[in-house]
């Protein structure tokens, strides 16, 4: 039996766990990074659009700052968010950003003087302040109230890790590539490691830790279409399920993206729209603005997603052979701007549809994009069940998107959650408790059963094929839980996936034996844990009977504080058991500092709960009395809701900006 | 397209398991009915999942960003995930990048090289300033400075330039079009204390940049469309200038 210890072991080598792993390295910690691909690979790099940080430098950025990010993060989330944890978000994401910028990033900057933007269609000279020539610039995106999501051209994600990654080489952080965690190893309620698969030679590995972290990103694969690189399979929350004793939060949070070409699924960034790109029907009518007349195609993610889908159900979409679609019309932009900051889409369009964005539109339609749910975290970053696990990024539910997520809050949050989450574990393996104590003979045990299951699935005979199951679950989550969901079609979906999951356990792996590389090996595995995943997101939506950001319940329409402000809990308590065990967490109103409201979008039809009327009047008294003393807007915000103890002493501090606290 | 419709691809791949002691090199071709839009991305899947599960390849975000599918498409290097079949004629051969290291038919082990590459070169920012206080306002820079260096940073380390160049035949350490292009970004990046001797002692030797033999087969080939051969040409200039002052 191979071990290797180490103090931190991070499973997943994206944004979020190349930055926990610099992070610990700093603190004096070892760490070693698991990943599936060269971190370089990662599907961090995919994220086209940006990241939002309230630096306010850009013209029309001005005005911005925390607490316009807090709103606008919280409205979002349809006040799913926890709000403690989305406060320490925003008072993090300029530090992140300028950290970033230090380490290589080239995020684009502002240049003084006048220059030339489409705003609702129109032509608007913007004029940028000379004091503001070479700070970081920003672009506009759905569901914001300022210009805030930095970005360098159309390839923040790309640049963002590669800077990432080559700040953890040069911090010597270890990463060993093609390794997959398939299992965790834990005891008595404490996590110790995790058992990995080297995907090259098949030798299983045991890992040991004092703490381990999962950043494997989200679920999107269970779709049949997804924006999501391949590997976001949602292994890493299946192994956290399987300990029995790690949650997950909010699984049916699904976020379908406005704008992924037909039929592949290959994301164009909401900075088509953000810079000025409109949605267009079979007609070429511009359709948004009769849905939503304030924000029209810059409303929130969700909003966008399912006002397309009326849209086409009202016979109103592009017919194709692989369905209906709508337009995406860049053109206005004009080809300079286009070839510069939507390169990736340009080639994205010339590639896959052999089209001219600047020319010819672009199909589009609504498409599973991002996962708010995931493994359930104190603030920390770490399980709230299971001592010494802890995840960040698109992996966990910190929660800081609750029901839906803004754009450009995707890899902000990679990258503030990875530097706070590396002190807390930090702080945890200064200490005397986080030891590790655990026998090898406890470590072989964890370490046998993944050989016994790899052995049974090459040996077995007249069993099923993984790929006819994986496809079924995937139609089924695509067909039954997507962006409209109904009773009668959730229901069927998780009977249909439990059936799925029965029949998984008798997967064989057909013709391909080898016990090194061999991708039918790792489908079959993969698909098992596939299908737990799937189920707690079937199962949470089902019961969820409101409608909630992106959880859209046709037969319930309203959002109903009353019943649902909380979050979904779900485990998997035995290995026998054949769907997972539900619970709920109460959000509590008496302590937010934004009260329940209207988000804005459609008519309001929110189910209020008593305790909301009683919080915003104490909101009021006290933002009232504040203001007339001449409080300033940190002491108003420290009144309401304080959280800054929370933080790492070292992230506490005041952000600088362009006029204020400079 | 019309007269195209309804192909049938014959996509021969060299395959091979290294850890497979009975396996030798060898050709296996597979039919595979087109379908309209269809890449390589969707033909190897389709062939992986009902003509043989064993088949190995390397996709990850199948968009033409990551830089992980880069193969032998009729010989030459390319992204598989963003080339259409309806671009290639109806036979069509897959080899893996060669120079790298083999996993497993058409999957190579990009990642082990670039590391060792990055960490030679010390692809970071070197800046022995002293602490970074990150609430105040960042350093500033031209705008068109930041879109100077992002259009440098572009490269998605796919191995393409490094298969399609002859220098590296001969000298194995070669760093490369992927290892010159890295350095002229950090070249140009203010931000990168570096001096032009310091860079030198990284690439002026045979093994850096005065060992490409000018053929620019790594420009034809990238799938980024990178400058290459005019930062190849910056940095011999650049290196010259250097020794000829020491």
């Amino acid at each position: 039996m191979k071990i290797i210890c180490t103090d931190v072991l991070v499973i997943g080598g994206g944004l979020a766990g190349l930055r926990v792993a610099t992070g610990v390295k700093e603190r004096g910690h070892g760490a070693i990074v698991l990943s599936l691909v060269p971190p370089k690979r990662s599907h961090s790099a995919a994220a086209q659009g940006g990241m939002q940080a309230s630096l306010a430098n850009c013209k029309m950025g001005e005005g911005d700052n925390e607490d316009v990010h807090f709103g606008d993060t919280i409205r979002g989330s349809d006040w799913g968010a926890d709000q403690e944890v989305a406060r320490m978000f925003v008072h993090c994401a300029p530090k992140a950003i300028r950290e970033l910028a230090a380490w290589g990033v080239p995020w684009s900057r502002v240049k003084k003087g006048d220059h030339d933007s489409i705003i609702n269609a129109k032509k608007v000279t913007i004029t940028e302040k000379d004091e503001a020539h070479g700070l970081i610039t920003a672009r506009d995106f759905g569901g914001t109230k300022k210009w805030r999501t930095c970005y360098t051209s159309d390839g923040t994600g790309h640049s963002m890790l590669y800077a990432m990654d080559n700040k953890a080489k040069q911090d010597e952080v270890e990463v060993h590539e093609r390794l997959e965690a398939i299992s965790l190893i834990h005891e008595n309620g404490r996590c110790y490691g995790a058992i990995a698969r080297n995907l090259m030679n098949g030798e299983l590995v045991a890992y040991i830790a004092k703490a381990t972290t999962i950043a494997t990103g989200g679920y999107g694969r269970i779709y049949s279409v997804s924006t999501n690189a391949i590997i976001c399979q949602g292994i890493g929350q299946a192994i956290a399920l399987e300990t029995g004793v790690a949650t997950l939060g909010n699984m049916e949070a699904i976020q379908f993206h406005p704008t992924a070409i037909v039929p592949v699924g290959i994301l164009t960034t909401e900075g088509c729209r953000g810079d000025g790109g409109l949605l267009l029907d079979k007609d070429g009518y511009r359709f948004m603005p009769d849905y939503e007349p304030d924000k029209k195609e810059l409303a929130s993610r969700d909003v966008v997603s399912r006002r397309m889908t009326e849209h086409m159900r009202k016979g109103k979409g592009v017919k194709s052979r692989y369905g209906d679609h709508l337009w995406l019309d860049i053109t206005l932009l004009g080809r300079k701007h286009i070839e510069k900051n939507l390169r990736e889409v340009k080639e994205i369009c010339e590639n896959f549809l052999g089209i001219d964005p600047a020319v010819d539109w672009i199909p589009v339609r609504p498409t599973q994009h991002y996962s708010m749910g995931g493994i359930r975290t104190k603030y920390t970053g770490e399980s709230q069940t299971l001592k010494g696990l802890y995840s960040c990024g698109e992996a966990a539910c910190w929660d800081m998107h609750g029901f839906n997520r803004l754009g450009g809050n995707s890899v902000s949050e990679t990258v503030v959650a990875g530097m706070l989450v590396a002190e807390y574990i930090s702080d945890f393996c200064d200490k005397q408790e986080s030891s590790v104590d655990v026998q090898s003979s406890t470590v072989e045990k964890f370490l046998k059963i993944q050989a016994d299951k790899i052995e049974k699935l090459l040996s077995h005979e007249n069993g099923e094929d993984a790929y006819v199951l994986r496809r079924a679950m995937e139609e089924i989550m695509m067909n039954k839980v997507g962006i409209f969901r109904n009773g009668d079609d959730l229901q069927d979906a998780v009977n249909e996936l439990e059936e799925l999951y029965k029949r998984s356990k008798n997967i064989e792996v057909f013709r391909s034996k080898s016990r090194a590389a061999n991708p039918a090996l790792e489908n079959a595995y993969r698909t098992q844990k596939m299908l737990k995943v799937a189920l707690t997101c079937a199962v949470g939506a089902l019961n969820r009977t409101e409608s909630r950001g992106a959880h859209s319940r046709e037969d319930y329409p309203k959002r109903d504080d009353a019943n649902w402000l909380k979050r979904t809990i779900t485990s998997w308590r035995d290995e026998a058991d054949t769907l997972p065990t539900v619970s709920y967490e109460e959000i509590k109103i008496d302590n937010m500092e934004l009260p329940p409201g209207f988000r804005g979008y459609g008519k309001d039809l929110t189910q209020h709960h008593p305790q909301t009327k009683i919080r915003q009047s104490m909101v009021d008294v006290i933002t009232d009395k504040l203001e007339k003393d001449g409080a300033t807007r940190f002491e108003i915000q420290n009144a309401l809701m304080p959280y800054l103890d929370k933080l790492p002493e070292k992230y506490r501090g005041i952000n600088e900006r362009l006029g204020e606290n400079v | 397209m019309s007269e195209k419709k309804n192909r049938i691809l014959k996509i021969s791949i060299l395959r091979f398991d290294p850890h497979d002691p009975e396996d030798f090199p060898h050709m296996e071709t597979f039919e595979v009915k087109e379908a309209d839009g269809m890449t390589l991305f969707v033909a190897l899947n389709e062939i992986r999942e009902h003509h043989d599960n064993s088949l190995k390849f390397d996709f990850v975000c199948r968009a033409g960003i990551c830089g992980s599918c880069s193969m032998l498409v009729n010989g030459k290097p390319t992204l598989a995930c963003r080339t259409l079949t309806s671009k290639l004629g109806e036979n069509i051969s897959l080899a893996p990048l060669p120079l790298f290291e083999l996993i497993g038919d058409l999957s190579i082990y990009t990642g082990k090289w670039m590391r060792g590459l990055n960490e030679r070169l010390e692809t970071w920012i070197h800046n022995k300033e002293e602490e970074l206080d990150i609430d105040k306002l960042e350093q500033r820079m031209e705008p068109e400075l930041a879109d100077k260096i992002y259009e440098v940073d572009r490269c998605v380390e796919c191995g393409c330039c490094v298969a399609g160049c002859g220098t590296i035949q001969m000298r194995p350490d070669f760093a490369g079009a992927v290892g010159l292009n890295k350095i002229a970004r950090y070249h140009i990046d203010p931000r990168d204390k570096r001096t032009d001797e310091e860079y030198y002692e990284l690439i002026g030797d045979e093994d850096g940049v005065f060992g490409c033999m000018t053929l620019l087969g790594c420009e034809d080939v990238c799938p980024k469309d990178l400058p290459l051969q005019s930062k190849i040409a910056y940095l011999r200039r650049m290196m010259i200038k250097t020794s000829m002052n020491n």
